[in-house]
Parts: C-alpha cells; structure tokens; sequence
C-alpha cells in the first residue's frame, strides 16, 4: 500500500468545494424535514380517517423505499413533467421529504409525552386550539425531541453522497471526479471517510450531551 | 413494457434479495459478535470493539462500497467479486448498527438473572449462552426489523457500482423505453413489498421467541404482569443466595 500525500494535498481544494455542497444541503434537507415532518404529525392528528389514512400511508411508503430511487424519481420524472430544478435542489427535496417521515414519528412521540394534564388545563383556561398548540403543547414536545431530531442530521449527512447520483459534486462526487482524472483512488476516498467520521462523531456526542441537558 | 424488460427487472429483483440475505447474514454475525464484546469485562475488548462501531457508524454506507470496490483493490491487491464486495460493505457498516442493538438489549436484561448464573457457577459462556442471550435476542427483534428495512434500502447503493440490482435494471429499463415514471413507481412498489414481507416475518419471529421465553406478546397488561411475576422470583431468588 503507497500513501501519497502529494494527492491529498492536491485533493483538499476540491474537498472543501465539496463540503461546501455537503453541509449545504444538509442545512437545507435538515430544514425542510423538520418543517414538513411536523405539518405530518399534526396532520396524523387530523379528527378524520379521510386525512390521517393518506398520510400514514404516503409517509410509510416513502420510509420504506430507498432513498437512491426517490432520488432518481425526482430526478428523472419532474423534468417530464416539465418542473425543472437544479441537481442540488432535487437531492435536498429527496432527502427532506424521505427524513420528514422518519421525523414525524419523532414529533409524534413528543406530542404523546406531553402529560394529559397540559391539555386539560388548556381547557380550563378556555384557550383557543390555535394556542393550545403554539403555546402550550408545541413548545414542550418540541423541547424533548431536539437530540432525536439531532440524531436524524446526522443520519441524513451519512446520505448525502447518494446525491452524487444525480451528479450533485458534494464531498464524494468531488473525490470520485477528482480519482478518475487523476487515476488515485485510495486518498480521496480515504480522506472523505475520515472526514465523515470527524464531523459525525463530535457531533453525536455533542447531541448526547444536549440530550442529558434538554430531557429530564 | 415487454416481457424481455420484465424480465430485467426480475434478474434485479433476485440479485438484491440476494445482497440483502447474503449481508445481513454478515451484518447478523458482526453485530453479535461486536455487541457482545462491548459488555466484556477487558476494557480493551470494549475499546476495540467501540472503536469499530464508532468507525463504521461515522461513515457513509455509500463511502464504505466506494471503499471496498476501489481502494481495496488498490491498495491492499483484494480484488473481491461484486456481489461479496457489496456484501462485505453493506454488511460491515449495518453490523456496527445492529452491534448497538445488541448491547442496549443485553444491558437491558434484570442485572439479576447475571448474578444468579454466577451464583450457580455457571461460566460467562454459559451465562451468555443459555442465560443473556434468550432474554436478551426476543428484545432486539423490533430493532432488527428496522435495521433490516433500512439494509434493504442500502442495497439499492450498488447500483450506483454498476452492479445488477433492482435499482440498476430500473435504470436500463428507463433508458430504454424513457418512461420514468411508470418504472421508477414500480421499482418503488417492488421494494415497498420487499420490506412489507421483511416486516411480517420478523413479527412472526417475534412472537415465536417470546413464545419460547414465556412471553406473550399480544397484549401489554399480560408482559407487564409477566414482568413483575419474573423480577419478585428473581429478587428472592438472590436473597436467598446472600
């Protein structure tokens, strides 16, 4: 095995470019999960079977389909139907659609936390359903789910080379570009993979400390 | 579309159901053998096998197959078929996964079943064996039934290596007939039902082996009267013993 720091030290401009990519669609993925799996969860608490019936179902068919194929699907099938996005933009509806139903569960599971008693005095005080939820349930549910949501970045950041399928040049499309016009495999790959853990493992320990702080 | 494309789609269909039982032997195998080397009592059994789930979890799946299929080669002169290469991948980084389930389900077993194994001076081989493990393996199923959906859907990664799964022959089909959407609804579908029948029989599984432990899985009030039944005998068990 023959390590040649001359590649990473060649490789590191196209590294941050593609970092850059990363965590930009990390951001945005993470935002539009988040915002959209909350609008299911409350949507699974719709009074009628009429809504919560097609949204149980779209959400879990979309959890249980690889995200590689949705992303292929947007990919391929939107310009038919004459919606064109950028590459980056399809991957991050794909990864914020596909995350929106794994954070659903997470809202669900915080909303069910919030003790009875928050409810019933929401009653009492006559407080419109409106408030209720801005004011009273929403606030502490939410406070419970931040490290589970946490969790769900840093598994969307481990999907994230999958847009490279769709020729987004985020950190492995620039490491798989910059390997084949240079014929060097072992650094790029190397140095991406070691990237990944840097930023995941500080992370999910930084997310276990939030977790001890934020649920009692 | 014809026959001949169906048939494409069938060859993928085989080869990724292939992959997933091929790897999740593997996975099934790592995560065992990782998860309960982290509940050893050398801390450098412990270290290392934290090591590793840290390393595995930290990257990406996608980053593990790239890995394999150029740098292994490369570097080290394994030139590995596809099918194990995928294999080796997929079933590397779930098994670093499923190796969490199986220490949080080991540690999650009543601290006294352990103590009574040694009072009965049974070996730790023995107390994993026929003490830990029966409790502990029903507990996972939940987990491992999830985990194992989620290495369906990372199967559909070697597509992107140019191997003949059912991604790769959605792939071929479109670009034969550019009809995306109709294939892409069905390679979806496929894979839906894949993971549907993977949820069913895990359930079954789960029912089996709480049956097998005295377990009734059916209703709560049932596992919860179980539960107390089991930990009050145990408590005076172990009085007993002190």
């Amino acid at each position: 095995m023959n390590w040649d720091w001359g590649a990473v030290r060649d490789f590191m401009p196209h590294f941050w470019d593609g970092l850059l990519v990363t965590l930009q669609a990390l951001a945005l993925g993470s935002v539009i999960s988040f915002a959209l799996g909350l609008v299911w969860a409350l949507l699974m608490r719709a009074p009628t079977r009429w809504v919560r019936w097609p949204v149980g179902v779209l959400t879990e068919f979309i959890r249980n389909t690889p995200l590689l194929v949705q992303l292929f699907f947007l990919f391929y099938v939107l310009p038919e139907w004459n919606i064109t996005f950028s590459a980056l933009t399809t991957g991050v509806v794909a990864i914020g659609l596909h995350y929106s139903t794994y954070t659903m569960q997470v809202y669900r599971a915080g909303i069910e936390g919030v003790p009875a008693g928050q409810w019933e005095a929401a009653t009492a005080l006559n407080l419109p359903l409106r408030r209720t939820w801005t004011a009273v349930i929403l606030p502490q549910a939410i406070r419970r789910v931040v490290p589970a949501l946490g969790n769900y970045v840093i598994s969307m950041l481990k999907d994230t080379p999958m847009l490279m399928a769709i020729t987004v040049l985020e950190m492995l499309g620039e490491a798989r570009l910059y390997s084949q016009e240079h014929f060097q495999f072992t650094e790029p790959l190397t140095v991406i993979g070691v990237a990944f853990i840097l930023i995941s493992y500080p992370a999910s320990l930084l997310l276990r400390a939030l977790e001890r702080r934020l649920v009692r | 579309m014809t026959s001949g494309l169906w048939e494409l789609v069938l060859k993928g269909v085989w080869v990724t159901v292939q992959l997933l039982f091929l790897s999740s032997l593997v996975a099934g195998a790592v995560s065992f053998a990782v998860g309960v080397a982290r509940t050893s009592r050398r801390w450098i059994v412990r270290f290392l096998a934290g090591l590793y789930t840290e390393v595995f979890r930290g990257t990406s799946a996608l980053i593990m197959i790239f890995w394999v299929y150029f740098v292994l080669p490369l570097a080290f002169g394994w030139q590995l078929v596809p099918m194990w290469a995928g294999t080796l991948a997929l079933g590397l980084t779930y098994g670093a996964y499923g190796s969490e389930i199986v220490r949080g389900a080991l540690n999650a077993v009543d601290p006294a079943q352990r103590e009574g194994g040694i009072a009965l001076s049974f070996t730790p081989w023995q107390r994993m064996r026929l003490i830990l493990l029966p409790q502990a393996v029903p507990e996972m199923i939940p987990s491992f039934c999830n985990l194992l959906v989620e290495l369906l859907k990372g199967t559909a990664l070697v597509s992107i290596m140019g191997m003949g799964d059912l991604t790769f022959s959605g792939n071929l089909v479109r670009l034969a007939l550019q009809e995306s959407a109709e294939i892409y609804a069905y390679v979806l579908l496929i894979y839906f039902a894949i993971a549907f029948v993977i949820t069913r029989l895990m359930r079954a599984l789960e029912k089996r082996l709480k049956a097998g432990v005295g377990k009734d899985p059916g209703t709560e009030a049932a596992a919860r009267e179980l539960k107390r039944a089991q930990t009050t005998g145990v408590g005076a068990a172990s009085g007993g013993a002190a």
